[in-house]
This record gives structure tokens, sequence and C-alpha cells, in this order.
């Protein structure tokens, strides 16, 4: 009696199959997801890794008595030539290299600020400097590369930027002991540099933060008295109307031409400076402003009428009931949709360029009214540079943007479950 | 009988074009139950909704005629629809309370109407709201948890506290029982009787039996017309209109 019929027994296959495609969508989905954060991974992860070569530093000949270091200010001490006594000191690693070619291959080795190594290794140790020091110098990228195992030995010397006398240079420190790998921290902090080991994701890192919270303070109040304005207060009538739809058109439209029109009017008409998180954050807010707005009249549309005739029948003005009962219930919705916004403005490029902030920064910005870059700018500067040290540097980065991505959206989901009513 | 509290007369309403009420005229009397019942959609939600303008909500919503409370018309312009709804309190057909502690749900009226000087009068006000609706001693130790985490009969007497927490003259109910059991809505009934003594009550029920145990008048409603209106005594037994004794008996409905 209850045996499958013929028909059943379709119906359930066709079921079976399709499920089958179900599941080998979701497989797609993931391998290629996989597949790039594998990628990215490994061609990324040693850019948080460089090579540093120990070089004994005679700081008694800059003074006999290295004690007297400790009553130089900072200053003083940046103010010192070092720079003949520090190609010395690096010389003094292979003492019988004559050759003045030969030299200039030798100091090549290493990154190009080695002056300032050393005299910020001063710095940092005045208190009590020994009359000879181990001093670790950052290593060019040439070499860096070679210790990674980016850069191919086996081609011939005309092809290879590092030379046969370079390497084997490396050869015999690496052998001496002198070459360490070590945590690249100066990639978190510094900013953006010529020389591909020097340059770091600092300046990128805080201007992205700065453009973010610019965005944040513009966008999430006026997205969220707009939506409440729209939602709870605005009779519905032909201009309302025209504003919703405009809302939503203005979520759809392209981010360049939000760049655009930062161009033509922020820095051209009203003159704020070039470059800057600041014209960023305004430019990239009025990508974010719908995206607030119209998370945020969801949530509030979701919370039950029956909660404002509630607070209007104890004689509640319209406002009391609106911000005392329905705008906190529809906070958490309104914050998952602020940070779902914040999180798409945190990796949007291309308005970012046409505002300037795709220029060339060294220093790290420290008000978001100087020059900076962001991180998806970066990438986009560092991915067009041929240098190995680029390449992974740009992998790098895109780590970085990915993991702050996925920390604003577990943020996100986080305040939903947290907050989340049930009525 | 007792003086006339609140006075329609003429009443239209309008949903956009569609005409939800037809010039319905009644008084009812101060500290009394007055009951309203009819078909569903004839009318007397929006009819009870008049009485403390919350149909001024509804964007598409239209009233002409005239109520008036203690001879005050309540639709003259110079008439705050705010301190309108401190005097005329509203329990909905399924309770509403707000997602907040049971104190704060009491203590939210008397707030913003500045009734309470100091947090022992508020106090005093959520112990005296909740104690005239029956409802202290069963939550007293937990005045701090949320409303919302009681039982269906217990969120309507919360609500019915809230209503009379600023101090209302007149209370109008919509179905207040509609989703409780019959025990909970024992409790309701008795506590009606109780507050008739200090409030003027109105209440739309679908049950017969409750308005004739609670309300001393009773007017009924057919399609947006109000067809009788009498003591619920005559209602009952000796109904002067055909429709009203086919309600009544269950015959249409
Ligand atoms: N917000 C509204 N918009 C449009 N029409 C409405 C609205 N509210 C009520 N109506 C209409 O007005 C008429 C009367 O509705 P009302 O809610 O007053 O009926 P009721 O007697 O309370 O019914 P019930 O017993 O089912 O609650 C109905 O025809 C209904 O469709
Ligand atoms: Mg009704």
């Amino acid at each position: 009696m209850f045996d499958a019929s013929a028909n059943l027994k379709k119906r359930l296959k066709s079921e079976r199959r399709f499920q089958i495609f179900c599941i080998t969508a979701i497989s797609f989905a993931l391998i290629f997801v996989l597949i790039l954060f594998l990628n990215i991974f490994s061609s990324g992860y040693s850019a948080f890794y460089k090579t540093t070569i120990a070089i004994d530093v005679d700081y008694s000949q800059v003074i006999e008595d290295t004690t007297q270091f400790a009553a130089m200010s900072d200053d003083e001490i940046n103010k010192l030539d070092l720079f003949r006594f520090s190609k010395k000191s690096i010389y003094s690693l292979f003492p019988d290299i004559e050759d003045r070619k030969e030299k200039k291959l030798l100091i090549r080795i290493f990154s190009i600020e080695y002056e300032d190594e050393i005299k910020q290794f001063l710095i940092k140790n005045k208190e009590n400097i020994k009359k000879i020091e181990t001093v670790y110098l950052t290593a060019s990228d040439d070499v860096d590369q070679v210790r990674k195992g980016n850069y191919p030995r086996d081609l011939p010397e005309e092809r290879r930027r590092i030379k046969d006398i370079q390497l084997e240079y490396y050869d015999i420190l690496e052998n001496n002991g002198r070459v360490k790998y070590v945590f690249n921290i100066p990639f978190l902090t510094r900013g953006d540099s010529r020389e591909p080991e020097l340059a770091g994701v600092g300046g990128s890192i805080v201007g992205s933060f700065l453009t973010i919270i610019t965005v944040l303070i513009l966008s999430f109040p006026i997205g969220i008295l707009a939506a409440v304005y729209l939602q709870e207060f605005a009779k519905s009538n032909r201009f309302t109307d025209f504003i919703e739809i405009n809302i939503n058109n203005l979520a759809a439209v392209p981010s360049i031409v939000f760049g655009l029109l930062g161009l033509g009017i922020i820095l051209n008409v009203f003159g704020l400076p070039r470059s800057t998180p600041l014209v960023g954050g305004i430019v990239l807010s009025l990508m974010t402003l719908p995206t607030i707005i119209i998370a945020t009249r969801a949530s509030l549309r979701a919370v039950p009428p029956s909660i404002r005739e509630g607070a209007l029948a104890v004689g509640a003005t319209k406002m009391q009931a609106v911000m005392h009962h329905v705008v906190p219930l529809a906070m958490p919705g309104a914050l998952t949709g602020t940070i779902i916004g914040l999180a798409q403005a945190l990796g949007e490029t291309a308005p970012l360029l046409l505002i300037g902030m795709v220029a060339f920064v060294v220093d790290v910005p420290s008000s978001p009214l100087d020059a900076s870059a962001s991180l998806p700018v970066q990438v986009y500067l560092w991915a067009e540079s041929a240098e190995r040290g680029y390449v992974e540097k740009t992998s790098a980065t895109i780590m970085l943007l990915l993991g702050f991505l996925i920390l604003l959206n577990l943020a996100a989901v986080l305040i939903r479950r947290k907050f989340e009513t049930k009525w | 009988m007792n003086k006339i509290k609140i006075s329609a007369k003429n009443i239209d309403v309008f949903y956009g074009d569609k005409q939800a009420l037809f010039d319905v005229s009644m008084d009812m009397y101060e500290k009394e139950v007055t009951a309203l019942i009819g078909p569903s959609g004839c009318g007397k939600s929006t009819f009870l909704r008049c009485i403390n303008r919350m149909n001024d909500v509804i964007d598409i919503c239209s009233v002409k005629g005239n109520v008036s409370i203690d001879g005050h018309d309540i639709y003259d312009k110079s008439i705050r629809v705010e301190s309108l709804r401190e005097s005329v309190g509203m329990v909905f057909q399924k309770p509403n309370p707000f997602p907040k502690s049971i104190y704060e749900n009491i203590a939210y009226g008397p707030r913003i109407h500045g009734i309470a000087n100091s947090k022992t009068d508020l106090d005093e006000i959520v112990e005296t709201s909740l104690q005239k609706a029956a409802l202290f001693d069963e939550v007293k130790d937990r005045l701090h948890q949320p409303g919302t985490g009681l039982s269906g009969g217990q969120q309507q007497r919360l609500c019915i506290a809230r209503a009379i927490s600023v101090n209302p003259e007149i209370i109008l109910m919509d179905e207040p029982c509609s989703a409780l059991d019959p025990i909970a809505t024992a409790k309701i009934e008795d506590l009606m009787s109780e507050l008739k003594k200090e409030f003027t009550i109105i209440i739309v029920t679908h049950s017969m039996q409750q308005a004739a145990r609670v309300s001393k008048n009773t007017g009924f409603f057919h399609l947006g017309k109000l067809i009788e209106v009498d003591s619920t005594d005559t209602i009952f037994s000796n109904p002067g209109n055909q429709k009203t004794q086919d309600y009544i008996t269950g015959r249409f409905g």
C-alpha cells in the first residue's frame, strides 16, 4: 500500500538530481575561494619576514669614549655624519676587498638606508654602547629574495640583478652565521618606499583607518536620520517616492562616478586637499549612505506596529515613540548595515584613484588632512611594480585587507546575533 | 444612571475612499462598562480608535463628526492628542508590552508626562498600577525582568497596568481577551468590574457572554452602522432590531 508509485519514484529522483546540482555549485564556490586564499597566502606570507645581515660596528671610531653617547640628544645623533663611517663598517666584513667596484657591490647587498639603521641602533642603545656592537642591517631586496628562494640562482649572470660576486659574499655571510631571518615589523609600521625591502603598509593601514572613520562619522548619523525620517515621519507622496527611488538608484551607481563627483566638486569647487582621507571619506560616504539607509529602513519596518501603538496610546509624541522604542529596536539592523557599508568602503579603489589617493606617500599620515594611501590603492600601486619584493607585498596587503574585511563582517554577524529581538 | 462621559455624534470614518463608519452617534456613561459588539469588519475598532484619536496615526484615515469627552470636543484644534491619550488609555487585542523590563513598561508613561517627580514616586506608581491590574503579587520579585517574558494573560494585565499608570479617566479595550484562555479571561473580567469603580471602560468583544457579564450598556454595529444601543439586559433579552436578534442568537456573524 505504501509502495512508491512510478510517479513518486520520478519525483524522488529529480529531488536527488537537484541536490547534486546544489552541492556541486557550493563545491565550486568553495574551491574557488580556497584557491584564491591559498594563492594569496602562499605568495604573500613571506612579506612578513625579512633578511638581515649582521655587521660589526666600532662606535668608538665616532667618539672615543662611547659612554658619551648617553649625553647626546636623539637630534644630535641624527645630525652626525656617519656616511663614510657606515661604509667602512660594512667593508670590514671583507677587509681583503680593494677593488672599488667590488666594494660598491658589497654595499649593494644592503638596503640603501644602512647609515640610518646604524644611527637608529645608536639612538636606541645610547645608554650603554659598547666599543664594538653587532648591528643587523636590512638586506637589499635582491638578497632578500634569494634568501626566500624566490630568485633563481641558476640564471646566467647577465639576466640577474644580483651578481655572482654578491651571491658569493652572501653565501660566505650565511655560512658565518651572520644572516638572520626576522619578522618584518617595519612592513606594518612604515609608509611606502621606492625600495621594495623598505616599503611598508603602515601608511595605508592608517590611511584606510582614517578614511573609514570619516565615512562612519559622516554617513552613520546622516543615514540613520534620513532612514528614520523617511520610514517613520514622511508622508508618502510623489516627493518622498521620488527620494526613495533615487536612494535606491544611488546604491546602484558605479563607484567610479562618485570619484568623478569628488574630483569635480569636493576638490575643484570646495578646494579640499587632494589625496587625503577626508576627501576619500566624503566620497565613500556617498556610496555607503544608501546601504545604511536601506538597511536601517528595512529594520525599522521590521519593528511591529504594535510597539508604536503601545507608546502612542500612553500619550508619547510621535518622536518619543520612534526614538524611545522603535529606533533602539532597529539599531542592531542599522549597525549591521553600517558595518557592511563600511566593509564595502574599505575595499573600494576606483573613486580613490580619481581623487588622488593613489599618490606615492612615504609618510604615515597623522590626520585626515594628510596625503595618504589606502590598502586597496596600495595593492593597485604595488601590483604594477615589477620587483619581486613588491609582488609578495601586494599579496601580503591583500591578506591584511581580507583580514580586516573578515573582522568587520564577523562584527556584523556578532551584533546581529547578540541583539536579535524575538517577538 | 451615571452622567454621560463620552458623546459621539454623527461620526463618519473613511479609509481613503472607503467609508467604514456611517453616521454613528452614541453616548457612553461615566464609571460604567460599555460593550461594543458586532460581526467582524463592522467598524468596532474603528469607532473605538476615534475616542483616543488613534486613527490619526493612519495616513489615509479621516474622521468626520464630533466626539466630546466631558463636553469638550476632542477633535478641536486646541486639543493635543498626547494629553488626550493621557486621559484615554488603550489596551489592544494582542498584548503589546515594550521589550523592556516590567518596571520600565509601566514607568514609561508617567516619565514622559512628568507625573513622577522622584524615583520613590515612580516606584509607587509602578506598584499601585500593578496592584490595580491584579498583577503585582505575581511579578513583585521580578520587576526588572523583561515584560515579554510573562504569560499572555499576565502580559495583557501588564498592558492594562501600563494604561492605568498615567491616571486616565477612560480605558478603551479592543478585544482584550481574544488571545487568552478562559482562566486568564476570567481574571481580566474580574479586574474590569474592579476597575469600573474608578474608570470609564469601553470594551470591544466578540463574546456575547463576556458582554453580558461585564457591561451595563451594549452597542451593536453592523456594516459600519450602529444598529442599536441600549442596556445590556435589553439587548440580550429583548432587542429592538431584528439584526441584533439574529446576531446574538448566532444566526449570522
Ligand atoms: N488601516 C486600515 N486601512 C484601510 N481599511 C481599514 C483599516 N482598518 C480597518 N479598515 C476597514 O474598516 C472596516 C472596519 O474595520 P474595523 O477594524 O473597525 O472592524 P472591526 O469591527 O474591529 O473588526 P474585527 O472584529 O475583525 O476586529 C473594515 O472593512 C476594514 O477593512
Ligand atoms: Mg477590531
